[in-house]
């Protein structure tokens, strides 16, 4: 996975490229969206650590970032994603799915309302097109801005205590899913207070060329607060502990399904809380998630499991009994947490095994001195929010 | 508040409203202009001529729904002649010996032909007829009720009774193009330019072009039980076709508003529950139907972000490319060569110069060369000029909806010059009679009768745009996805011709729909 050698000569480098390759070990360089992106520094788990004991930085970059505006944005933004957009702020940010006509997932990812009429959206893949196709009718200029806006993930429990050092005016008063603009030292810098973590943590974004001078301030101020970057390696175990899915990981995005059976729709991945079926005006898909609702189609519901035991079950078998005479789903990410001391899983099952506190089963595999071993442990279902410590809001 | 409001007082959304008010309901149509008929009209063009403004031919107007309705029209039967060079003509009648003989003088080959080959292609094109009067079926059989079941249960029944021989004769020539079906029967180039021209008229295809057999079929389906059994002219025009509906629907008790343009389309809770006029009035109703076409209603009457971004994209790429132009001329008189051609007159006189007329409109220019299908009506109804003097009504065949770069005024100026340059060649001297004229555009069309891209049959009748597709898959049974909006015009199942069989359809649906509504509550 880390082998991009033969890729270097096609991949970019985003403008935090240069600092981050002084700090590179490993050589754990994956490629995302076309550039350069660490998947380690050098340890995973020292990774891991720093981000829920300290503060880390990932380079969040390679973001697809759409900007949207025009007399009719805030309209068609209602009308796109599954979220109630009138109950999101001018400066607020927004988690949201958004939907194909038969209400299947095609991707999910942050709104943030700048102004009334004024959206930036991030998403991990290309949507222009569909962005486009939507926009028919409404008066709006969509328009991608990737490569205007370059990133960092600042997240962890001293994060905060970071920005106050650095002379970020208001940042204890930024509230959860809230965005600031600010200038410090000449440069200008957008802050929103979200993140993949599920921790207390912020996105700082600023123009490329203040990039360097972004990274450089955090690391050299952040010393006393433990900072250190990470790569997706670390990241993917925090953002499991925090209960985020992940596009082609616990679902499959519409507009790249093999199959149509194989989309979901965002009330079966998990997300069915984003899903605003009581807003006053129609979105793409609504018709047929209501549907669902009131017919209760779901095949399965993305939930939590902690499973017993010490073993990771991703893209286990589950069971209704121990016997495993029933089948009931798969699990799709899966780990050990460290700082849970427990073995954790997304569970896809049935909407009936779908409530806290029901007992399945799983059936692990694993390798034990040359051999391959099974092991039918017994899981609980939980939410999937695995790690939700109150700072996260606070 | 009206059980059912109806857009559009074409002869679609009168039929729709005329079955609804004699189930009970109440009903009223909302009608842009101030006339009623949509594209069904008589107009004067020029101070006492009047002519059928868009169709001019009648034939496909359902048995069914003259009965329902009760209507009396009055027309004349008429046939069709093949105008060729030096005032000669092949002339296609009721009467086989006569048509025989006619074509004999072409070729003896053809006229034994062609009774042969027109009966096999009449039975096949009625089996598929069976079907204009029915709902499309879902191609998820169990989303159909038992009647749409039992239609499409009857309907292969249907095409297995045709034999195996015609049965395989429809599966091989359904796709095809219709120069390769004439070249299979015929040798004489009248009779395959004649194929090519009728099997080509309203759609955007050359007869090289597959799907065009198809066409043919769907105008013949209208030529036997399904439809009025042959070619027709309507006496007073097409208008009177449409008085006689509105006098249906007024008898039924229908309310009809003209000069009342729709602005959009009342949506509460997601629900179409009415209409707003363009003055601001609000008209209420527990179901809207649009006689209006796909485009024109889901893209522009009903909001944006009230559709799903697919559908939607369905709708915008639905193809409505016009290619008719219409041309209408007063004449002082008629040359000596059309004193007695009171008929349908057809100007194809081989397949390439359809297909050369074709290219034209596919680069985007106003055909050098038209196809033509010409009807003089004043010859059998006085009414329509001054005595002494004749209307000529002309289907002009290509003019693009798409110009490259010629301008709009240019095109019309072009359609009728090359009409007139046309004419005058097969009928020498009507260039001097012509003391008035008219040319409209699919662009003058889209204008002045609401048709969406100049198309006369609100979406090209092609395979993909037919049958269950029509206007989209799953949307096929006359229902939009919003709840309380319906399709009744020609953009739904079965499609254009002045046929009323996609209103009536329509009707059934709906209240079928409103049945079981009462039912549930």
């Amino acid at each position: 996975m880390t082998h991009v050698q033969h890729l270097k000569p096609f991949l970019r480098k985003t403008p935090f490229h240069a600092p981050m390759e002084a700090l590179m070990h490993g050589n754990g360089w994956i490629r995302w969206m076309g550039y350069y992106s660490p998947a380690f520094f050098d340890s995973v788990s020292g990774e891991y650590f720093a981000t829920r004991t300290g503060c880390t930085l990932y380079d969040v970059s390679p973001l697809i970032k759409y900007s949207i505006r025009g007399a009719d944005a805030a309209k068609f933004m209602n009308f796109l994603v599954t979220r109630d957009i009138t109950k999101v702020k001018p400066m607020q940010a927004a988690y949201t799915a958004w939907c194909d006509d038969d209400g299947k997932m095609i991707e999910e990812g942050t709104i943030f309302r700048l102004g009334e009429n004024d959206f930036i959206l991030n998403a991990a893949l290309h949507q222009l097109h569909w962005l486009h196709e939507s926009a028919y009718g409404f008066d709006v200029t969509i328009e991608e801005i990737s490569e205007r806006l370059c990133g960092l993930a600042l997240q962890g429990p001293t994060s905060r205590d970071l920005l106050k050092v650095m002379g970020v005016g208001g940042i204890e008063t930024l509230p959860h899913f809230g965005i600031m603009e600010t200038t410090l030292d000449g440069h200008w810098m957008r802050i929103d207070r979200a993140g993949f973590t599920g921790d207390l943590g912020y996105e700082l974004w600023v123009k490329p060329e203040s990039a360097h001078w972004l990274w450089d301030t955090l690391m050299r101020l952040g010393d006393p607060y433990k900072i250190a970057p990470i790569g997706s390696q670390a990241l993917d175990m925090v953002r499991i502990e925090a209960g985020f899915i992940l596009v082609d990981a616990d679902y499959i995005g519409a507009m790249h399904a093999i199959r149509p059976t194989q989309r979901e729709s965002p009330i079966e991945a998990g997300i069915g809380w984003a899903v605003g079926l009581k807003k006053d005006a129609y979105f793409v898909g609504k018709r047929a998630l209501q549907q669902e609702k009131a017919k209760v189609t779901s095949r399965h519901i993305l939930m939590g499991i902690e499973v017993e035991g010490r073993k990771p079950a991703n893209g286990a078998f589950l069971y209704a009994d121990k016997a495993a005479k029933q089948e009931i789903g798969l699990t799709t990410s899966g780990m050990w947490s460290p700082i849970l001391k427990k073995s954790i899983a997304f569970a896809r099952v049935p909407p009936a095994y779908a409530k806290p506190g029901t007992e399945i089963w799983t059936e692990i595999w694993y390798p034990k001195e040359k051999k391959i071993e099974r092991l039918m442990a017994r899981c609980t279902v939980t939410s999937r929010m695995f790690f939700d410590p109150p700072r996260k809001k606070a | 508040m009206y059980d059912t409001a109806i857009i559009g007082a074409g002869h679609n959304g009168l039929v729709t409203a005329t079955y609804l008010a004699k189930a009970g309901q109440k009903v009223i149509v909302v009608e842009a202009s101030d006339r009623i008929g949509g594209a069904a009209v008589t107009r004067e063009f020029a101070p006492g001529f009047k002519v059928s403004g868009v169709a001019h031919i009648l034939h496909a107007l359902h048995p069914r729904v003259v009965a329902d309705l009760g209507l009396r029209l009055d027309r004349t039967p008429i046939g069709t002649s093949v105008l060729l060079p030096e005032g000669k003509s092949i002339d296609i009648t009721a009467d086989a010996a006569a048509t025989a003989a006619s074509i004999g003088k072409v070729s003896p080959a053809d006229a034994e032909a062609w009774p042969r080959v027109t009966a096999r292609l009449n039975k096949i094109a009625t089996a598929l007829g069976s079907f204009l009067s029915r709902t499309p079926p879902s191609p998820a059989i169990s989303a159909n009720d038992f009647q749409t079941k039992l239609a499409l249960g009857m309907f292969a029944l249907q095409l297995r009774m045709l034999g195996k021989k015609d049965m395989l004769e429809l599966t091989r020539i359904l796709t095809m193009n219709v120069a390769d079906l004439a070249n299979d029967h015929f040798e004489s180039d009248a009779i395959k330019g004649l194929l090519s021209l009728d099997a080509t008229l309203g759609v955007y295809l050359g007869p090289r072009s597959p799907n065009t057999v198809f066409n043919l079929l769907y105008r013949l389906s209208s030529y036997g039980k399904h439809g009025m059994g042959g070619l027709f002219l309507p006496k007073g025009g097409m208008g009177a076709v449409a008085k006689a509906l509105e006098d249906a629907a007024r008898r039924a008790g229908v309310e009809i508003r003209t000069s009342a343009p729709v602005d959009h389309i009342l949506l509460e809770k997601e629900i179409a529950t009415g209409l707003v006029l363009k003055g601001g009035e609000e008209i209420r109703a527990s179901n809207i139907a649009s006689s209006a076409d796909p485009q024109t209603t889901l893209l522009k009457l009903v909001q944006p972000g009230n559709l799903d971004t697919e559908f939607m994209k369905r709708i915008r790429h639905l193809r409505m490319n016009g290619c008719v132009a219409k041309v209408h001329l007063a004449l002082d008189g008629l040359p000596d060569a059309w004193k007695s051609r009171n008929g349908r007159l057809v100007v194809a006189p081989k397949t390439d110069y359809v297909e050369r007329a074709f290219d034209c409109a596919k680069y985007g220019r106003v055909a050098d060369k038209p196809a033509l299908e010409i009807v003089i009506p004043s010859l059998t109804d006085a009414s329509l000029a001054p005595p002494g003097k004749h209307v000529a009504s002309i289907l002009f065949q290509y003019a693009p909806y798409k110009l490259r770069e010629t301008p709009p005024d240019e095109a019309r100026r072009q359609v009728l010059e090359r009409t007139i340059d046309t004419l005058d060649v097969l009928a020498p001297g009507l260039r001097t009679r012509v003391i008035g004229s008219e040319a409209l555009t699919p662009q003058d069309l889209e204008r002045d009768y609401g048709l969406a891209g100049g198309q006369w049959h609100q979406g090209e009748v092609t395979l993909d745009q037919m049958f269950f597709l029509r206007p989209a898959g799953q949307y096929q049974q006359y229902r939009m996805p919003i709840p309380g909006l319906w399709l009744c015009g020609a953009g739904a199942h079965p499609g254009g011709n002045v046929s009323g069989a996609a209103g009536m359809n329509a009707a059934r649906e709906i209240l079928k729909a409103t049945k079981a509504r009462k039912v549930a509550a």
